[in-house]
C-alpha cells in the first residue's frame, strides 16, 4: 500500500504486467474512490463552470460529459477534470484526489455568480470497469441497457440494487465504465463485480497499471504532463480549450499565447534501445539539453519503452531523433505520434 | 526462504562466497518490492568495484533500483541471460538470476554483512514498518 493523497492504495494486486494485460484483452476493476467529486448547482451553475474551466460546457447535453481543465488566471492548470451535466442547474465534476480541496477552494474563490459549490468527495465511491469485456461484466449486474450509453455519456441506474451514476468513461484507452455510488456499498459492489467476472478473467488493478495504461493510451496525468506552469497549447490540449465560448479564467493569457506562439510542446517519444526513460530525465539534441521527460516507462502491451516530454515545437515531428540521458549515457529515441496505443473500434 | 550460506546487505543484495569468488544477486524481498522486472544493466567483466559501489541497475515497470556491490573486487563474470530474460529475477532471485561474480579483493569485508537469520529479522522489521 502507498499513501496517495491521504488514501491507502495498492500499487498492484497481482503484478502490473498481468493487470495491464487484463484490461487490454479482458476486463479489469479499479477502486478509484479516491477521486474527488465537486457538485455545482443553482440557476448560475453553468456560468460558474464556464468561468473556471476551459472547455465549453454550454455544448453539453443532459447526460453528457467532457474532459476539461480547471484554469488559473494565468491560463495554466489547477487540475484536469471530467464535467458531467446532470441538468441545466446541476453539474458534477470528477477531479484528482490530491487536488480536490484546492480545486474546491479555487472554484469557491471565483464564484462571483452565486452558484452553490459542494465538496462532495465523501459522498461518492467510484469503481472503474475497463476493458473489452467491461460491458459484458457490468451488464450482468444491471438492467440499464449499457450499449445505449455512448462514449462520454452517462445515465443513472441500479447496479445490484445500488443507485449509481453509470458513465461510459475511463482512463485506460479501452471501452469501459466508471460508476459512482454511496461509499457504504463499495465493498459489496467490488466483491460482486469480482465474483461475477471470474469466467471473463477479471482482475483487480492498482495504481501501477492505471499509470501504464493511461500512458500507453497517451493521456495526461496531473503533476506530470500538466500543472500550474503548463498551458493547454503547450500540453497539446488545445482541443479542450474553447477561447470563443466567452470569458473564462486565464482566457486573455491563452489567447495571447495562441498569437505569440509557444516555446515548448508536449511530445510522445519511443526509445530506440532497451534503455527506459523515466520521469525527470533530460531530453537531448546532440549534447544540448532541450527538454524534460514528464512520464516515461514501459508500454507493456506495445512492448516498447515510451514517454512524454516537453520539447521545442520544432522538434515535435514524428521521426525526429532525440536523445534521453539515462544514467549518464545518451539513449537514442524518436518522436512518435500520440496516442501510442489506440484500441480497434 | 533466505539461503543459510549467503551473506546479505541492508540494500537487499546477497553474496554467496566460494573460495575467492563471490556470486551476487538481489533478494526475494527486493524483487517483490520492485514488482515485474523488465530491464537489467550489468557491469562489465574486468571492472573493479569497491564495496558499496553501483554494480548495476534493475528496473521494474514502476521503478529503477541500483544494485550495490556487497564486496570489493573485480567482476569476473556476468549473467547475460538476464538481458533477454529479466523476469528471471522475479522467478528465481536466489539461484539462476544471479547478477555478477566478483573476484574478492578483501575477504574480511564479508564479516560486516548479515547472515540469513539477521537478514530475515531485518526484512521482517521492514515489512512491519510498511504495514504500520
Amino acid at each position: 500500500m502507498v499513501d496517495f493523497g491521504g488514501w491507502d492504495m495498492p500499487v498492484e494486486y497481482s503484478g502490473i504486467l498481468a493487470e495491464h494485460e487484463a484490461v487490454r484483452t479482458r476486463v479489469g476493476l479499479f477502486d478509484v474512490s479516491h477521486m474527488g467529486e465537486i457538485e455545482i448547482t443553482g440557476a448560475h451553475a453553468l456560468a460558474l463552470v464556464q468561468y473556471v474551466t476551459c472547455n465549453d460546457a454550454s455544448k453539453l447535453a443532459v447526460g453528457q460529459a467532457h474532459y476539461s481543465g480547471l484554469m488559473t488566471p494565468k491560463g495554466t492548470f489547477v487540475d484536469d477534470l471530467l464535467v458531467h451535466k446532470f441538468s441545466d442547474t446541476h453539474y458534477f465534476l470528477c477531479v484528482n484526489a490530491s487536488n480536490q480541496d484546492r480545486d474546491y477552494a479555487h472554484i469557491v474563490e471565483h464564484n462571483k455568480f452565486g452558484a452553490t459549490v459542494d465538496n462532495a468527495g465523501g459522498r461518492y465511491a467510484q469503481i472503474a470497469i475497463q476493458g473489452p469485456r467491461a460491458l459484458e461484466l457490468l451488464q450482468r449486474l444491471t438492467e440499464t441497457p449499457l450499449d445505449t450509453i455512448k462514449y462520454y455519456w452517462f445515465t443513472r441506474g441500479n447496479v445490484e440494487a445500488v443507485r449509481c451514476i453509470i458513465a461510459r468513461t475511463g482512463y485506460t484507452g479501452e471501452d469501459g465504465f466508471e460508476i459512482y455510488f454511496a461509499p457504504e456499498f463499495a465493498e459489496k459492489l467490488w466483491d460482486t463485480l469480482m465474483d461475477s467476472g471470474q469466467d471473463l478473467g477479471v482482475m483487480a488493478c492498482g495504481l501501477g497499471a492505471r499509470n501504464t495504461l493511461r500512458l500507453e493510451a497517451g493521456m495526461a496525468l496531473y503533476g506530470h504532463e500538466i500543472d500550474e506552469t503548463t498551458t493547454p497549447w503547450e500540453a497539446n490540449l488545445g482541443w479542450i480549450c474553447k477561447v470563443d465560448k466567452g470569458d473564462f479564467l486565464g482566457r486573455d493569457v491563452i489567447v495571447k499565447q495562441k498569437a505569440s506562439g509557444i516555446t515548448r510542446i508536449l511530445a510522445g517519444f519511443q526509445m530506440e534501445s532497451r534503455l527506459i526513460a523515466r520521469d525527470g530525465y533530460t531530453v537531448l539534441d546532440g549534447e544540448r539539453a532541450i527538454g524534460t521527460v514528464t512520464s516515461g516507462g514501459p508500454a507493456p502491451f506495445l512492448k516498447k519503452n515510451i514517454g512524454f516530454a516537453y520539447v521545442p515545437p520544432a522538434t515535435n515531428k514524428p521521426g525526429t531523433k532525440i536523445g534521453i540521458e539515462v544514467r549518464s549515457q545518451t539513449a537514442p529515441a524518436k518522436i512518435v505520434g500520440v496516442p501510442f496505443y489506440k484500441r480497434a473500434k | 526462504m533466505y539461503p543459510a550460506d549467503f551473506r546479505y546487505t541492508k540494500d537487499h543484495e546477497w553474496v554467496q562466497i566460494a573460495g575467492s569468488i563471490g556470486t551476487i544477486g538481489i533478494t526475494d524481498y527486493a524483487q517483490h518490492a520492485l514488482g515485474d522486472v523488465v530491464f537489467v544493466e550489468l557491469p562489465k567483466v574486468g571492472a573493479k568495484v569497491k564495496e558499496g559501489d553501483v554494480l548495476g541497475t534493475v528496473e521494474s515497470v514502476k521503478a529503477v533500483s541500483e544494485v550495490f556491490s556487497p564486496l570489493s573486487g573485480e567482476i569476473s563474470e556476468v549473467n547475460s541471460d538476464l538481458s533477454t530474460a529479466p523476469e528471471k529475477i522475479n522467478q528465481d532471485p536466489h539461484r539462476s538470476a544471479w547478477l555478477a561474480k566478483i573476484k574478492i579483493e578483501n575477504a574480511s569485508e564479508a564479516s560486516k554483512l548479515m547472515d540469513a537469520k539477521a537478514y530475515t529479522e531485518y526484512v521482517a522489521e521492514k515489512e512491519k514498518e510498511q504495514t504500520a
